[in-house]
């Protein structure tokens, strides 16, 4: 068996294991879409469409290189699919992306970190991406990760918006436990871009949930929204740290962080404001305590166990 | 009888919020509960519900002592309650929400009742039950859940409150509905027009039930004396002279 065909097989177990988590599987076999599918360190496949290249790479130091750039003017039709998988029980991944989408560009991508065997996987994300002018990218990150908690993910972005560009990321769990997350992401933005960024995780166990997040508002009437949705139950912990900063005039931005807790969990949320214009406007709210009790009392009264109402609320929180 | 309330006390940071309390609900009747600002009409719901417990005394539905038991407990036994200012939920669609009530419901009940309530439901079934529906929205919504339901007991908040004049009257068309439906009502409110539907109504008084009687008599009395004793520090005094 030569190697092209020992990696096709390893992209059909994956591809197989991915829908045996009940995920939907067509992006990684139709055409339409463009793809990237890495396994451990070894890159499976990658393919672009119209309007999209990518490019991907081991490199001598194990190292996945991924090179995604969107044409200018390019609207992709599909989303892009991405899957960072690795189905040992046992190993390192680091990726590092450079994605270029081209001034007046549309794209959604999204990762799927797909995990499933995990006792004790790492993997560190690196992102530099820079969205065009009066372009459009959407990024989504969902994690599928085995139930031992044995996971740490490490993402770390950092991106260039420039003027009227758009930039969109969520990061979700899917499945499983979280295991250690450790979150870096911040945006610099030019004149009438926006950024929005939205992290929502369910920790358990003795996860530990830790982020950073940063919107630097440096352009004029640029906006960005840091979201933050943390639900910790049992001996999971968090520390949040949602940080936009105001630098140019009719600058808006806002920091928007709920923890709930449960159990023994503890968490710190740290919402960071300033401006150094004085026509910018920052503004922050932060919760955490343990479920309103309002709202559980409500689902109780229509006559849901309180258990199943707690996790309704966490479910919706997350959703 | 359906629920009967013996001596029920509730306090709160040491003051006695609801005191003396003995009322009854009757199968199939709409109640109301009328009295003043502070009078302790909510806490008295809230006692009933179990989201606030009793003191000392107890509550009886269909002759099962209910005092001890958990809000899931009681809304599996035919009791729900309705807010006056009801939650929100990040996350939670309408049609989710809705489902909760009865899981059992075809979809076509669940469009049934937003129209009961004047929503229409291609337009609210997937809203998020969060800070992009108003008060009022919420409260017609939390009104469809209680139609779904269908419970034995439906405890009414205030379903007046935060609805404009023309709505009531739409409100009052679906309490009769709900009670058409087989639900005793207990209708917590100040509007008369409202107090009036009921087939019964009580008056309470600085935290106690201190007559039972028509709508029309109640009225008249918490009109005629209530508001004079409002303009003072209601005393226990004035609650026994009423009563």
């Amino acid at each position: 068996m030569d190697m092209k065909d020992i990696y096709m097989k390893e992209y059909e177990m994956l591809v197989k294991a991915y829908e045996e988590a009940g995920e939907d599987a067509t992006p990684f076999k139709d055409a339409n879409f463009a793809t990237l599918a890495v396994n451990g360190d070894k890159v499976l496949a990658s393919k672009g469409t119209e309007g999209i290249e990518m490019e991907a790479h081991t490199r001598e130091d194990g190292v996945i290189e991924a090179h995604i750039k969107v044409k200018p003017g390019a609207k992709i039709k599909y989303p892009v699919h991405v899957c960072f998988g690795m189905l040992p029980k046992e190993g390192v991944q680091h990726v590092i992306s450079y994605i270029d989408v081209g001034d007046g560009a549309e794209v959604e991508l999204v990762s799927h970190c797909f995990f499933p065997n995990a006792v004790r996987v790492e993997h560190i994300s690196e992102g530099y991406i820079t969205v065009g002018k009066n372009a459009k990218f959407i990024y989504g990150e969902e994690h599928f990760h085995s139930d031992s908690g044995g996971v740490i993910v490490k993402p770390f972005a950092k991106v260039h918006v420039l003027e009227g560009g758009e930039f969109t990321n969520t990061f979700t769990m899917k499945h499983g436990r979280m295991g250690e997350l450790y979150i870096e992401y911040e945006a610099d933005l030019e004149k009438d871009a926006k950024a929005t960024m939205l992290t929502k995780v369910y920790g358990k166990g003795d996860d530990i949930v830790n982020g950073k997040e940063i919107i630097r508002l440096n352009g004029e009437r640029s906006t960005g929204i840091i979201k933050t949705r943390v639900a910790l139950r049992d001996n999971a912990t968090s520390e949040v740290i949602n940080i936009t900063e105001g630098n140019a005039p009719y600058s808006r931005g806002h920091v928007d962080c709920t923890e709930i807790l449960l159990d023994n969990a503890r968490a710190t949320s740290i919402p960071q404001i300033s401006a150094t214009h004085p026509k910018a406007k920052v503004t922050h709210e932060a919760a955490i305590g343990s479920v309103d009790k309002k709202q559980l009392q409500t689902l109780m009264a229509r006559g849901l166990d309180e258990d199943k109402a707690i996790d309704m609320i966490v479910q919706g929180l997350l959703k | 009888m359906l629920l009967e309330i013996k001596d029920g006390l509730v306090e709160a940071d040491g003051r006695r919020i609801v005191q003396f309390a003995n009322m009854k609900i009757r199968k199939g009747e709409v109640h109301a509960l009328v009295g003043i600002n502070g009078a302790g009409k909510s806490t008295l719901a809230y006692a009933i519900m179990g989201i606030i417990p009793l003191s000392s005394g107890k509550i009886v539905f269909k002759g099962e002592d209910i005092t001890h038991l958990s809000i899931s407990e009681r809304a599996k036994r035919g009791i729900t309650l309705a807010w006056q200012e009801p939650a929100r939920f990040e996350g939670i669609t309408v049609e989710e929400y809705l489902r909760i009530s009865n899981r059992y419901e075809s979809d076509d009940a669940i469009k049934e009742a937003l129209d009961m309530v004047s929503l229409y439901p291609k337009k609210y079934l997937k809203r998020e039950l969060g800070e992009s529906l108003s008060g009022g929205e919420r409260k017609r919504i939390e009104l469809a859940s209680i139609y779904l339901m269908r419970p034995e007991l439906a405890i009414l908040d205030e379903p007046d409150s935060g609805i404009d004049m023309l709505s009531i009257y739409d409100v009052i068309g679906l309490i009769k509905t709900i009670n058409s439906r087989g639900s005793s009502v207990l209708i917590i409110t100040h509007r008369e027009e409202m107090a009036e539907i009921a087939d019964r109504s009580t008056l309470m008084c600085a935290g106690t039930p201190i007559i039972t009687d028509t709508p029309v008599k109640v009225s008249r009395i918490f009109r005629d004396r209530c508001k004079s004793c409002d303009e003072h520090d209601y005393k226990e005094k004035n609650r026994e002279e009423c009563g």
